[in-house]
């Protein structure tokens, strides 16, 4: 049973966390949050400069060629820190999907430069609100033009390069398209929302040029599992998160006296975090499965990776909010830093799909292997 | 990561699992024995081989094992099909290690291999009507006379009492002093004259636990763990080691159980598993399991690397317990109207949650009630302030009570 991080992943751990708390402090998250975004540039250089970008991308492909416990690590920790950055945009979904579908040419042309981090890359997959599906894509691409309205796209305000779920030729289910958004028939608008400090855009393609990535008509199976993928490091980053809020609150009721003692000493605090605990311990085992599964490319990855989803929404959630109301009245003011987990919580939980989403996808995997 | 064996740790699964395999006791030799017949049998075949107890040390009954041994061996017992020995569970697993830190080289020799090898079953007498999650305001007393104590007093929720041939307990020896000082820990002979034992019907029709009384009972001193005034810290080693052992089970009523449930029965005319409610619970319970399973592979983990594993483990029975008590009672709803139903002779799914749905108010409350497990995980692991204790310091015959 081998069921823990390495040595080395400890110690990358170690130098991940101390980095972001010489160059992601609350301030720098506060500073995006209040500028309404887009990002950190000055970071997100860094963190190129680190290699963060490039974990688990190939070495012919100008990677690290580490593994996806190496990225668990960093998602934990950026997680942690709140970190203003396009990250999970790029790494999480955008290289991913290039890594899965792309073609050899695709691959060169994109890869080196989004483990360099000088590119930035998004996937854009809603349409408005409600969820999407193969019947309700409204995104279209014909003789390689494409044309609809995608919102919200993550960090798709500024990004240089989205991958784009769009109908499939024959209509009957979905393609990927890659879109150059520098294009100049490209409209793009920041759009207001819960957490100005990952910020999102509308994109109105009129007609850019589109280049398939994979086949026509399997984009929604590759949606699938790319989501699966993401939602193993979405969900380190809300269980980083998690743990950040409980810390949070707990240094906060102990110093916070009412009635002559630190507030920590009553059981209806003392039991709120307790139970804050509790989800997030869950919540980490479930990742700890996750991010075995998404590294071994195993046959479980649709159950762990919606596991770990689920638990890491809900304990998110709990801790962001719990927090706020163990900071009493302050925690509700702007001048508070607690607002940051409460709205990154939110966000965290609907980016690539919502709870009720995942809990339906988790039960028919169980579904599925049972049956097999 | 990865789930497999280090070299050696598979070397010793597979020794465990030829051995149970080739001696776990057949319908034959189990025939005419009850139930307790059949677990001494097993245990003590497990004792003469060594199999038993297997992370004491040889001279008591043991085999010297490490923990994560300790973990491969239950793996691989629960497998095979063995009688239950969890009538010995609370003399190997509480009184055991508690003999093991206070009692005399003598006494641990006397004692522990006949633990070991289930010949004697012994009992924990801790609770009492006035003493159960402030267990240190127990009452019953206990007063010198020469080289003994004479014990006068009543304990509760005792199981196993009515089996046990011996008990570990913790009498009241000075009330003048403050609570936890006033404290000493004994073992006795539960065949003693004066030892009165009243089994308690639970809410489930089981009777599990017992009031035991008390009446003049007479304890050698040399039957003392620790001085006298001591018996707090002794206790303390008892319950360690019994959070240890008491889980979250539901008999199992967990998800896979509802999840067959749900595929059986209807909803609207459609199987209920195809009810986007149905679903959405079901996925809460399954995270909720898994995410416990996984834990204890992170500490299992630290078993193997020789390590101790970290406080995550302290969550078992909080998160188990509950769990089980909300699913058993959906599974219930999901019956509708007949899911008031509950006779043994039923089938297993018509029958477990329901058994579940009565037992588990118990087990919330058994070995630390929830509140107590939640002040342990604020204050031991998160590091936060106790209560304020009003009997603090003042002697324990002048702390005010209640009913």
């Amino acid at each position: 049973m081998n069921f823990e991080f390495s040595e080395e992943q400890n110690l990358l751990r170690e130098q991940t966390r101390g980095f972001l708390k010489d160059f992601c402090s609350p301030k720098v998250v506060r500073a995006s949050l209040e500028a309404n975004g887009p990002f950190n540039q000055e970071l997100w250089r860094k963190v190129a400069e680190m290699g963060w970008t490039s974990t688990v991308i190939p070495e012919e492909y100008d990677g690290l060629g580490l593994s996806y416990l190496e990225l668990s690590v960093i998602a934990d920790e950026l997680g942690r820190a709140m970190a203003p950055l396009p990250f999970s945009s790029s790494v999480y979904l955008a290289t991913e999907a290039i890594l899965a579908q792309g073609s050899k040419a695709q691959k060169e042309a994109w890869l080196p430069r989004l483990a360099s981090g000088e590119l930035i890359a998004t996937f854009a997959m809603a349409e408005n609100h409600g969820q999407v599906s193969p019947k309700n894509l409204t995104t279209t691409v014909t003789n390689d033009k494409i044309h609809g309205t995608k919102t919200p796209v993550p960090d798709g305000d500024y990004a240089d390069l989205a991958i784009v779920v769009t109908q499939s030729s024959k209509g009957d289910g979905a393609s990927w398209y890659l879109v150059d958004l520098t294009q100049s028939e490209i409209q793009r608008a920041q759009v207001r929302t819960l957490d100005p400090s990952r910020s999102h855009a509308q994109i109105d393609f009129n007609g850019a040029s589109a280049e398939l990535i994979g086949t026509d008509g399997g984009g929604w199976a590759a949606t699938q599992n790319l989501l699966n993928r993401a939602a193993v490091l979405f969900a380190w980053e809300q269980v980083g998160g998690s743990d950040a809020a409980l810390e949070m609150a707990k240094e906060y009721a102990l110093g916070r006296y009412a009635f002559g003692r630190p507030i920590a000493s009553y059981q209806a605090i003392k039991h709120k975090l307790a139970d804050m605990y509790v989800r997030n311990t869950l919540a980490r085992s479930n990742c700890y499965y996750g991010a075995w599964a998404l590294n071994t490319n195993a046959s479980e990855l649709p159950i762990a990776a919606a596991t770990a989803r689920v638990s890491a929404i809900q304990a998110y959630y709990f801790a962001s909010k719990e927090n706020i109301q163990t900071h009493g009245g302050m925690g509700f003011t702007w001048e508070f830093d607690c607002q940051f987990h409460y709205r990154r919580s939110k966000i965290l939980a609907v980016n690539v799909g919502s709870e009720r989403q995942w809990q339906d996808k988790l039960i028919t995997a169980i579904e599925q292997t049972s049956a097999a | 990561m990865d789930f497999n064996d280090s070299k050696e740790e598979a070397t010793f699964r597979n020794e465990a699992r030829e051995w149970l395999v080739a001696n776990a006791p057949t319908a034959a030799d189990l025939n005419g024995l009850d139930d307790m017949g059949q677990a001494k049998l097993w245990q003590k075949r497990k004792a003469d081989a060594g199999w038993a107890c297997i992370r004491w040390p040889k001279e008591y009954g043991g085999r010297g094992a490490n923990a994560m041994e300790q973990v491969i061996l239950s793996q691989e017992e629960a497998k095979v099909k063995a009688p239950n020995t969890g009538f010995f569970s609370i003399g190997q697993g509480m009184a055991a290690p508690t003999m093991m830190t206070w009692a005399t080289e003598d006494q641990k020799k006397q004692y522990l291999p006949k633990l070991a090898s289930g010949e004697n079953v012994w009992c924990q007498l801790f609770s009492e009507p006035a003493g159960g999650s402030d267990l240190a305001a127990l009452r019953t007393r206990g007063v010198r006379d020469g080289d003994e104590w004479v014990v006068n007093g009543q304990k509760i929720w005792t199981s196993g009492a009515q089996y046990s041939d011996f008990g570990i307990l913790v009498l009241r020896t000075d009330p003048n002093v403050a609570k936890h000082q006033g404290l000493s820990y004994f073992f006795l002979d539960m065949k003693s004259p004066g030892v009165e034992i009243k089994p308690i019907k639970q809410i489930s029709g089981a009777s599990g636990f017992n009031e035991v009384y008390f009446t003049d009972v007479r304890i050698p001193d040399a039957q003392r763990l620790g001085e006298v005034g001591q018996g707090w810290q002794v206790a303390l080693t008892t319950l360690m080691n019994e959070r240890a052992s008491i889980g979250g089970g539901g008999g199992g009523a967990g998800f896979e159980q509802i999840m067959k449930l749900a595929q059986q029965l209807n909803i609207d005319d459609k199987p209920a598993i195809e009810d986007k409610q149905v679903r959405a619970n079901l996925a809460n319970w399954y995270v909720r399991q898994a995410g416990l399973k996984y834990t204890g592979y992170r500490s299992m983990t630290a078993l193997s690397r020789g390590e101790i594993p970290g406080p995550e483990n302290s969550i078992g029975k909080l998160v188990g317990a509950p769990l089980t008590q909300d699913l058993a009672s959906f599974a219930i709803d999901l019956m509708d109207q007949a899911g008031i139903l509950w006779s043994p002779e039923s089938a297993e799914l018509e029958n477990i949650f329901q058994s579940a749905y009565m037992s588990i108010p118990g087990l919330r409350i058994a070995g630390g009630t929830d509140e107590i497990m939640a002040n342990i995980i604020a204050e031991r692991v998160l590091g936060l302030p106790q209560d304020v204790r009003v009997d603090k310091g003042i002697p324990f015959s002048e702390v005010p009570t209640g009913n």
